[in-house]
């Protein structure tokens, strides 16, 4: 199993959102689904710890998220975040960021490609580019960690519907030419059934 | 020496013409600046007639132990004020307490290291209000800037945390910006000083018949050990500050 959630409640900003959730996920691709506020992003910020439980526990390959190394574990358990928050600079400064500090110089041109965006756009400038193109700079980023399992969290909610299905053609293409696993969260079923093995409901933080 | 200066409440009175005048131009463009000017008015004559006391009777008292006990006073308060604009950091307080508590050691440090002055309540206190007083002022704006941007920023905090970043490496385009804010106004000061502005203690001396020469050379001690005192307790307020914003498993707390 990649993860299992034990009894796991969780609330954000004093508000329960997940309440005693019991779950495994297993190498592959994910799909959670539910509606806004259901707590489906709280989930995947359990998976790599930028939250913790307030009850019960998550396991990553056996093992409690709060025996490993927290940095380690993101690096292997990368969040793509629903909205492009790119650093100042380029996009290759962008896309080696997370790598080199860890002290591993990247492929940019590589982890571009496997976003979907050719070398040229390494050396732009990050504020200039399009809200598809920040995204994918956010996949390729994330990317060049070269994790186990990539969270994404509403990849696309914030693109036009052909950007959409071009991002969602890449998560294919990824999983062909990588030996990763995706957690994806959407409010779409349909989206939910294209790219998902598997398919997560959680509605009013309980997962049915 | 230098012939002393006798002010009497009459002409202390007289100076009031010109608040006077902020007052009706206040009401006038009805900038409702009135109370807030009055208040202004009324605290600085108690305030400093109050410490006016305090050190008459340190002076008399010539004891350095006294002026140790007042300098903590003005640190625990000058840490409250500060912490006061700098709502948006949690637990401000220590963080600031130890950056004045810094600025002031550092510099009264200094200037009696040097020589400067001997240490007597006479030199000590004034240099003591000032340098606590700036570095309030740069360690406040610091925070506050510091407390708006991780609140704008979130979003990009938590993506960067989310690729293995420490909470120092994610929160260090923030703090650099923050810290700027804090300590530009007191290198622009010290920029233009002579220039547009004359500080304080030069003013004082030559308005007290000092030659002004030495008038000049004791303001330049003073501009720069405040300029390093004051950076200092920025530096030392926001390297402490910004670890209260997380967890130890580098979490951006809500």
């Amino acid at each position: 199993m990649l993860f299992e959630l034990c009894g796991v409640s969780a609330a954000r900003a004093g508000r329960p959102v997940l309440r005693g959730v019991d779950l495994g996920l297993s190498p592959g691709a994910t799909a959670v689904v539910g509606p806004s506020g259901s707590g489906k992003s709280t989930l995947l910020r359990l998976l790599n710890r930028l939250a913790d439980p307030d009850a019960g526990e998550v396991r990553f390959r056996g093992r409690p998220l709060r025996e490993l190394d927290v940095l380690e574990l993101r690096r292997e358990v990368a969040l793509v975040p629903q909205l492009p928050a790119l650093l100042e600079g380029s996009v290759g400064d962008n896309v080696a960021y997370g790598a080199r500090l860890a002290d591993r110089e990247p492929d940019i041109g590589r982890a571009l490609a496997l976003a979907g965006l050719d070398d040229s756009f390494a050396d732009r400038d990050g504020g200039g580019l399009s809200v598809g193109e920040q995204q994918r700079v956010m996949l390729a980023r994330a990317l060049a960690l070269e994790p186990r399992v990539l969270l994404l969290d509403e990849p696309t909610a914030a693109l036009d519907a052909r950007t959409r299905d071009a991002v969602e053609a890449t998560f294919g293409r990824l999983r062909e030419r990588l030996d990763i696993s995706l957690v994806l969260v959407t409010h779409d079923p349909a989206q939910a059934r294209r790219l998902g093995d598997r398919i997560v409901t959680v509605e009013e933080g309980l997962v049915t | 020496m230098s012939p002393s200066i006798h002010v009497s409440l009459g002409e202390v009175a007289g100076a009031l013409v010109l608040v006077a005048i902020a007052i009706g131009a206040s009401l006038w463009e009805r900038a409702a600046l009135e109370a807030d000017i009055g208040l202004a008015v009324v605290r600085s004559f108690v305030q400093l007639t109050a410490v006016g006391y305090v050190i008459k009777l340190l002076f008399d008292q010539d004891s350095v132990a006294l002026v140790l006990a007042l300098v903590a006073v003005m640190v625990v308060l000058g840490a409250l004020t500060a912490r006061h604009r700098a709502r948006a950091v949690p637990g401000a307080f220590w963080p600031l307490l130890g950056a004045l508590g810094l600025a002031a050691a550092a510099t009264l440090g200094l200037v009696v290291a040097l020589g400067v002055f001997d240490p007597k309540p006479r030199y000590l206190v004034p240099v003591a209000g000032i340098v606590i007083g700036n570095a309030m002022t740069a360690a406040a704006v610091a925070l506050n800037r510091l407390g708006d941007d991780v609140a704008r920023s979130r979003r990009e905090i938590e993506a960067t945390l989310s690729l293995g970043a420490t909470a120092a490496q994610a929160m260090r385009p923030i703090i650099r910006r923050s810290l700027r804010s804090g300590l530009i106004p007191l290198i622009d000061q010290t920029k233009t000083t002579g220039l547009i502005t004359f500080p304080g203690i030069m003013v004082g001396m030559l308005l007290g018949g000092a030659a002004p020469v030495d008038a000049v050379r004791l303001q330049l001690i003073i501009l720069y050990t405040l300029l390093g005192a004051v950076a200092m307790s920025s530096f030392l307020a926001m390297g402490l500050a910004y670890r209260n914003f997380f967890t130890a498993y580098h979490q951006l707390r809500e």
